[in-house]
């Protein structure tokens, strides 16, 4: 119990750095972007700032672009990076207008403080794949292929989200993997498939889409049993509540879910 | 020597104030604080009572076990190739020589991750050299254990060449050639009177290279790869475990800056009594 709490203390220090940083880096304090009075029917301006998974960067960059082009006056402020730090990034007071996690587990960080408004809504999914170099020359069709001797496989580390998801793919498949290394994170576990030092990686479908024709990417059944809910919410105490809606209808409107498709993600 | 040692000691008391100009002092206090203060830090922070888990943790030990012997054989290996190529540029006439020297020192300059690209580039399985080796010979050197150590080597060994080329750009030649007009090969010189000679530089050297080996993670990460007992040493260990338990990291982070304060302390009295 004491060791818990301590943790947190320390993740919460360690976090609040993170939200100097973001205050810093967003430039102008999203405060005095001048949002009137409630939310409902106000016009878009000033400045949202989005709080989104490193993974989102991509489509959520082009999506930025739309709505500055919807909204003009509005202007679009993103902090990228992993979902655990931007949700405690959020929990310490960041004063973010949005939040768009890769789990649902990090978005419950910031649901469990009561910070944010209205419940989250689910806009993407993500789902792994198996990587291998273009035209697949080891003919890898399914998850147990990975097991075959001499192959080398790299994994995200358990620590890690692509690895937590990898780990309960080869359990639902029951395929007994043993990788050469445990990566710290999807984009080295991929970069070892593109430089041809390992054969196959268990990456997620955008990764595979954003390496282009580096990387062939192949579907397997048992990555339904570890897809990753992309939720987005709004936040309870968000500077600009009128921009954040529209930021949030724009990415769960059908043109919002057309340009996270080009990049890979699945519909919910 | 050791007496002519203590008695000018005696004669300089260390005592601040006395023999410590005050614009020293302060600026020395000032970096010793620099360098201090974080690792106060995270002796204060640390989550004490979870230490003792953490350390009966066999994956801990399993971790440092590794860390230390990759450590001292990238520190080995260093000296053996190190030293002469030290020599080399200290003591040798070529063209270029400058450029060779920064050329050495490049890794230095190197951020250590870019530095394990490189190394795949050129030994992983589809590498420059790699792909020769693994044709020849059947080795592999990424996800290996002497991928560790490679990668270690890369970037420790550079501490050490220049340590010890400073050292010997310091000592006096004029030993070197008499031992050679005496009759003795320049080998036989190099080993008999030159190292000796610069036995103390080459120590500090070779702490300076098995430090920066021990705590090596970006070369070793990205060229070996992580997985545990073969290429996971202790900064690897630490750096996955701060993403999902600073505490844990912390306590990983205080073994290690234990067993490697340890062992300077313990060497430098050892050996290092003449610096």
């Amino acid at each position: 119990m004491t060791r818990r709490a301590r943790r947190t203390r320390v993740s919460r220090r360690i976090a609040g750095f993170g939200a100097v940083a973001a205050l810093a880096l967003s430039g102008c304090s999203p405060s005095d972007s001048g949002s009137p009075g409630g939310a409902g029917g106000d016009a878009v301006t000033g400045t949202v700032t989005v709080f989104a998974a490193s993974s989102l960067k991509e489509s959520f960059t082009e999506l930025a672009g739309r709505f500055e082009k919807e909204h003009p006056g509005a202007e679009v402020a993103f902090n990228f990076s992993g979902s655990d730090s931007l949700a405690a990034g959020i929990n310490n007071g960041a004063p973010a207008d949005v939040f768009a996690a890769a789990s649902a587990k990090t978005m419950k960080l910031v649901t469990d403080e009561g910070r944010t408004a209205g419940g989250p809504r689910t806009f993407v999914r993500n789902r792994l794949q198996i990587a291998t170099a273009p035209g697949n020359p080891h003919g890898i069709r399914t998850l147990k292929d990975l097991t075959a001797p001499g192959l080398k496989v790299v994994l995200c580390d358990r620590t890690v989200p692509c690895g937590a998801a990898a780990q309960t793919a080869l359990a639902a498949g029951g395929a007994g993997l043993t990788p050469v290394s445990y990566e710290q994170d999807v984009k080295s576990a991929l970069t070892k498939v593109q430089l041809k030092e390992a054969d196959a990686a268990l990456v997620y479908g955008t990764d595979v889409h954003a390496a282009g024709d580096k990387v062939e990417g192949v579907h397997f059944p048992e990555s339904a049993e570890a897809v990753n809910d992309y939720p987005i919410a709004r936040l309870e105490d968000a500077p600009n509540p009128s921009a954040a809606k529209a930021f949030v209808e724009l990415v769960t409107s059908a043109e919002g879910r057309k340009v996270l498709v080009r990049a890979g993600f699945l519909e919910p | 020597m050791t007496t002519g040692r203590q008695a000018s000691r005696k004669a300089h008391p260390r005592t601040p104030g006395r023999g410590v100009p005050l614009a020293l002092l302060v600026p020395a206090l000032l970096g010793l604080a620099f360098l201090l203060v974080p690792l106060l830090a995270l002796l204060l922070r640390a989550p004490w009572r979870s230490l003792p888990e953490q350390l009966t943790s066999p994956a801990v030990w399993e971790a440092l076990r590794l860390s230390l012997v990759c450590a001292t054989t990238a520190t080995a290996l260093s000296l053996v190739v190190g030293v002469p190529l030290a020599w080399l540029l200290a003591r040798a006439d070529f063209p270029g020589r400058g450029l060779v020297r920064a050329l050495v020192t490049l890794p230095l300059v190197l951020p250590p991750v870019v530095g394990g690209v490189a190394l795949l580039l050129a030994l992983g399985r589809n590498g420059v050299v790699g792909q020769w080796l693994d044709a020849w010979f059947g080795i592999t050197l990424p996800f290996t254990t002497t991928g560790v150590v490679l990668a270690e080597t890369f970037v420790a060994m550079p501490f050490l060449v220049i340590s010890v080329e400073g050292t010997l750009r310091a000592a006096d030649p004029r030993y070197e050639e008499a031992a050679t007009t005496l009759g003795a090969s320049r080998f036989t010189a190099f080993r008999r009177v030159t190292l000796p000679l610069i036995a103390p530089g080459v120590a500090a050297g070779a702490v300076l290279a098995w430090a920066r080996a021990l705590g090596e993670f970006g070369a070793t990460i990205t060229f070996a790869g992580n997985f545990p007992g073969r290429t996971q040493t202790m900064p690897l260990a630490v750096y996955l475990a701060l993403q999902s338990d600073p505490a844990a990291a912390i306590a990983l982070s205080l073994v290690l800056l234990a067993v490697s304060v340890a062992v300077l302390a313990g060497l430098r009295d050892r050996w290092m009594r003449a610096v």
